[in-house]
């Protein structure tokens, strides 16, 4: 009896599985024929659906409110101020990519906009011509030669290659907020960076939501369009087309 | 008489291979600058006013740009599958497309400051890139670079880079896939789609 049911449970079971492989090699045709760098595409889209409704009903939401009820100049300082505390990091990553003159700069800015930039809400140092760098762990890594690996679509964070994922990790442990000993405080402090990032995205969103076709591939195109351009200073070579 | 006719003529001849002849980057920071003085003394563009702004748009700006060029780069391969007519409605559409949604980006427009980079070209160059940055306060300056190429009717903008985003390219897969999905006529027929919709929301 046990044995019987076994056997029919596990032909069940092979079928299904012969069933299942046989969708995923379909799905896998397809995929490899749509874009090779989005081999995890099923999975990325429905994070995506996820990504959209925390996005309305939340982020947005109080990022809206957050744009609309605070003052212009006082924006302008928290996005300083996030910047300024992220600048040793940029200082960090490009040590690590051998760039060491930027990193000069980017200690530079941290001593003048700490200081004479009142803990960092003014830049003064961008006015004194010293010039904010974009760098993170996961480009220092695709300067080292890491591949990006496949594409990734995370609610809340948002798109990341494999690549980046890692070094959204490693970045997390560069971040001097983490370091916050006050709980209130640090979980603040996060908070507002989030509703800083996210407000400063709105003007974004109406044109993506217009101009794409495919709200989904037009990000993901879009963030691995941009990463190329960061991890090469702003300068991707041309692409044959 | 003569003598004033043949300096109006000459004038006018003058003028237009002044504008022929203009070089890519002096061009770029002259058509951006007079559609910035615009925005900031229109109350009407500055409340999100489409029409207003496509309006100025097709004004100033459209006649310095390659659609054909822009709708061949955004297809890739696929460029070559279609007919000429299908070239034609496809330049048509993906225009209307283009120009509708990053008009209504210009709506958005308080106080950023364009920064216009050094720039440097031999005289046989025939494609070039002009860079810019887009500064506001609080946040990282935005890259803004137009490709740009010669031809007879002087330098035509044909690619527009966002901070590393070509907004032609990045729509090569989503063509890709409408085509895959139905042919050439299908991808026209969803950019169509696309742009009655944007229309049909549109705000007066």
């Amino acid at each position: 009896m046990t044995k019987s049911l076994g056997l029919s449970g596990m032909r069940k079971g092979r079928a299904w599985a012969l069933g299942g492989l046989l969708a995923l090699a379909g799905i896998g045709n397809t995929i490899a024929e749509e874009n090779p760098h989005d081999p995890y595409e099923g999975f990325n889209r429905s994070m995506f659906a996820v990504h959209e409704a925390i996005d309305k009903y939340a982020a947005k939401p109080v990022a809206q409110v957050y744009d609309n009820a605070v003052p212009l100049p006082v924006k302008a300082g928290v996005g300083n101020f996030f910047g300024n505390v992220g600048e040793l990091w940029v200082g960090v990553n490009s040590a690590l990519q051998g760039k060491f003159a930027d990193a000069g700069v980017d200690l530079g800015r941290l001593l003048i906009n700490s200081t004479v930039g009142i803990f960092g809400l003014f830049d003064v140092a961008s006015e004194l011509g010293l010039e904010r760098h974009d760098e993170d762990f996961g480009q220092t890594m695709a300067v080292w030669g890491a591949g990006s690996g496949g594409y990734l679509f995370w609610p809340v964070i948002g798109s990341r290659t494999v690549r980046d994922t890692l070094g959204w990790g490693v970045d997390l442990m560069g971040d001097p907020v983490g370091y916050v000993d006050s709980i209130p405080v640090r979980n603040s402090l996060r908070g507002l960076r989030i509703v800083d990032i996210r407000a400063s995205l709105l003007p974004a969103d109406k044109v993506v939501e217009e101009a794409a076709l495919d709200k989904y591939a037009y990000i993901r195109d879009a963030y691995l369009q941009r990463r190329r351009n960061q991890i090469f200073d702003g300068r991707p070579p041309r692409l044959d087309d | 008489m003569m003598k004033k006719l043949f300096a109006l003529l000459l004038a006018g001849f003058l003028a237009s291979t002044a504008v022929a002849q203009e070089a890519p980057d002096v061009l770029v920071q002259r058509v951006t600058e007079e559609v910035l003085e615009i925005i900031r003394h229109d109350k009407e563009i500055q409340n999100g006013s489409t029409n207003k702004v496509i309006d100025l748009v097709d004004k100033k700006v459209l006649p310095h740009f390659n659609f054909q060029h822009m709708t061949a780069l955004a297809m890739g391969k696929e460029w070559r599958k279609a007919s000429p007519q299908q070239q034609q409605q496809l330049t048509a559409e993906f225009k209307t497309l283009l120009v509708r949604t990053y008009s209504n980006a210009l709506t958005s427009y308080k106080n950023q400051k364009v920064v216009y980079k050094a720039f440097k070209m031999a005289p046989t160059d025939t494609d070039v890139l002009v860079r810019t940055e887009v500064h506001q306060p609080g946040n990282k300056p935005v890259q803004l670079d137009y490709s740009l190429e010669k031809l007879d009717g002087g330098w035509k903008v044909y690619d527009v880079v966002v901070a590393g985003i070509s907004l032609v390219t990045n729509y090569r897969d989503q063509f890709g896939q409408e085509v895959r999905n139905g042919g050439i006529d299908g991808l026209i027929a969803s950019i169509a789609n696309k742009n009655k919709s944007l229309e049909a929301n549109q705000k007066k």
